[in-house]
């Protein structure tokens, strides 16, 4: 790819408040010129917003909107050279498929549009339904005109509303997979709005995640997903346990805490939270980088890992992982998934076990934030 | 037994057919009685087949001046009623503003009056403010009471727009003057001449108010209405068929378009 830059979107303290209600607080984000960004958060996080003032249908409160080297902050949006992808899709209903496609082209004056057109809709597969209406057309077949009808402008970037959360679920995992295939094709820049993590670490290249109108974490999924930075991120991106402890010494690189009687070792730099002695600090585990070990072979434990022991509560076989909860001196209900290798027969409900993991797999978050931060909105987006 | 079977199974149909009739009868004795050739002045009793009113449609006086008058006054105020009420009912549902909930309910009010009382009070205007009576006065009167019926009618059509669909036309390049015409008036068109007919049908037939505000003009109502004192012409039956079979003709024909439109989509 060249240096060509023109596909950057940069937004320089953008806001938007409506009467006392600020929608977005001030922020700052760049978007690289062909790379699959997506804002990621919950129903009313500002992610809408700050996609809509992209595409000018928003006109921030404070703040510029930058495309490229252009300054696009007071520019309608059919001067824009973006296009949206809407949630639901906005189809005209009263003009069929080779109308709506054709529209953005008409509108710009050009004359002979049909083998635009057909070339887009044979790259959608839809060449054979272009004199249909919209509602003769499946969900997914929607879906694909919606997006044919905003490649076939070249826009320099392409903003995707929630495209996929009208789809039912094996639908969406393959429009997922050929939104990915469709975007690395053109090379277009794609800033992607959802609140469905799996989508957003699966398409993007980089992350936003959004609360509460802010951005409180930005990285490529592995990032946020081993290096959560706030409780909300831990949450919001799959599962965490977060155990409260104590900051005992700060030796070199390692933080030693304690955590009821045990003590448990966090490498400094995974530690987003000022570690004073006897402060506290949320010390947060992926349940699937827990191993588990009944409480009689304690001892073959290498020396060196984090420890914490309890009783298992519930365990739930799914195929090719059993899913675990443990309730534990130091924090109710731990969270641990273990493959299905080599079964344990003696890990049923109520044996006595050792939990305990590798330090570096251990990351540390400021204690002073809401532990709960994150959990209760992804259940409710998944009712 | 079994014709108490076969109706019951048709019952559906038949009690259709029968309401289907009594909607019809008087369409159909209009028509038949066009074809009458009466004895004296009225015409109430069949007496013998005749096409010599169909042959002379204008032949009575002064009718088919009173005809062109009414389908004049019935164009205008559809044009007027239909421009003012589409911006009214636009401007109720997109826009936020003070007293709207008010506004939305005074729309309203002239339907609910009683035109014989609305017919009177414009009558006091009109000759207080010292405007001649005639056809601006009727025309100003129609337009008037055609409005509530086409802000209705526009108003739930726009109301079940998707404000969403302009924006994407906006975001398709199409600015404020082309999202209007290729977007927003396309999709506003049914409601809009379910309005402009119902304006035109209420207008062509009005016969209170116009009757008030008419002072010597006469439209077609107020001619059918003279006459029937001294007695009907035959024309006059000529003339409902006639309107009849053009409203069935136009019905048709909008319905085959649609047909053959949706096969050639398909």
């Amino acid at each position: 790819m060249t240096t060509d830059n023109s596909g950057d979107v940069r937004l320089a303290g953008i806001s938007k408040t409506y009467g006392s209600f600020s929608a977005v607080h001030p922020l700052d984000l760049t978007v690289p010129q062909g790379s699959f960004f997506a804002l990621l958060g919950a129903s009313g996080c500002g992610k809408t917003t700050t996609l809509r003032m992209i595409a000018g249908l928003e006109e921030p409160s404070t703040g510029t909107v930058h495309l490229g080297e252009q300054d696009v902050t007071h520019l309608p949006p059919y001067k824009r050279p973006v296009n949206t992808v809407f949630q639901s899709y906005a189809l005209f209903p009263h003009l069929d498929i080779f109308e709506n496609v054709a529209f953005g082209l008409r509108r710009r004056g050009i004359k002979s549009v049909k083998k635009q057109v057909e070339e887009m809709l044979d790259l959608v597969q839809l060449g054979e339904q272009a004199r249909k209406k919209p509602h003769q057309l499946s969900g997914g077949q929607q879906q694909r005109v919606a997006v044919a009808r905003a490649l076939i402008n070249h826009p320099k970037v392409l903003l995707l509303d929630e495209p996929l959360g009208a789809l039912d679920l094996k639908l969406r995992r393959q429009m997922q997979l050929e939104l990915k295939r469709i975007q690395t094709e053109v090379g277009i820049t794609f800033v992607h709005v959802t609140h469905d993590q799996e989508e957003a670490m699966t398409m993007a290249d980089t992350v936003a995640v959004m609360n509460g109108g802010r951005v409180e974490q930005l990285g490529a999924p592995t990032d946020l997903y081993e290096n959560p930075q706030t409780t909300f991120v831990a949450n919001f991106l799959g599962t965490s346990n977060l155990i409260k402890a104590e900051v005992d010494s700060g030796s070199g690189d390692e933080i030693v805490l304690k955590a009821g009687d045990g003590k448990l070792t966090l490498p400094k730099a995974r530690c987003s939270a000022p570690t004073t002695a006897g402060g506290t600090v949320l010390v947060g585990i992926r349940p699937e980088k827990i191993s588990l070990t009944h409480a009689d072979d304690a001892g073959e434990i290498p020396a060196g890992r984090n420890r914490v022991s309890g009783t298992i509560a519930e365990a739930s076989f799914i195929g090719v992982s059993t899913q675990y909860v443990v309730d534990s001196a130091v924090c109710p209900a731990l969270a641990v998934y273990v493959q299905n290798v080599d079964r344990d027969p003696r890990l049923v409900p109520g044996a006595d076990v050792v939990l305990h993991w590798s330090p570096a797999h251990t990351f540390g978050l400021d204690a002073a934030q809401d532990i709960d931060a994150g959990i209760e909105t992804v259940e409710e987006e998944a009712a | 037994m079994a014709f108490v079977r076969w109706f019951r199974r048709h019952l559906v149909v038949i009690a259709g057919l029968l309401t289907l009739g009594y909607l019809l009868l008087p369409n159909v004795i209009v028509t038949v009685f066009s074809f009458n050739k009466p004895k004296g002045r009225f015409n109430y009793q069949w007496q013998r087949f005749s096409v010599d009113a169909w042959k002379d449609p204008c032949g009575v006086a002064d009718m088919c001046g009173s005809l062109s008058l009414s389908l004049q006054i019935a164009v205008w105020a559809t044009l007027g009623a239909t421009l003012l009420g589409t911006m009214i009912a636009f401007a109720l549902v997109r826009y936020r503003f003070r007293a709207r909930g008010a506004v939305s309910s005074l729309i309203f009010l002239p339907m609910a009056m009683p035109e014989v009382v609305m017919a009177a009070s414009l009558l006091t205007l009109f000759l207080n403010m010292g405007a001649p009576l005639g056809f601006w006065t009727i025309l100003i009167a129609h337009i008037m009471f055609c409005l509530s019926f086409v802000v209705t009618a526009v108003k739930a059509r726009v109301m079940s727009m998707d404000p969403r669909l302009e924006q994407a036309a906006q975001d398709l390049y199409a600015g404020p003057v082309q999202t209007f015409l290729r977007v927003t008036l396309p999709l506003a068109a049914p409601g809009i001449a379910a309005g402009a007919l119902l304006a035109f049908a209420l207008s062509f037939d009005d016969f209170i108010i116009t009757n008030f505000n008419a002072g010597s003009t006469v439209t077609f109502p107020m001619f059918v209405w003279g006459s029937a004192q001294r007695g009907t012409p035959v024309q006059i039956n000529v003339i409902g068929t006639a309107m009849f079979c053009l409203a069935v003709l136009l019905v048709l024909v909008s319905m085959a378009i649609g047909t053959r439109r949706n096969r050639r989509k398909a």
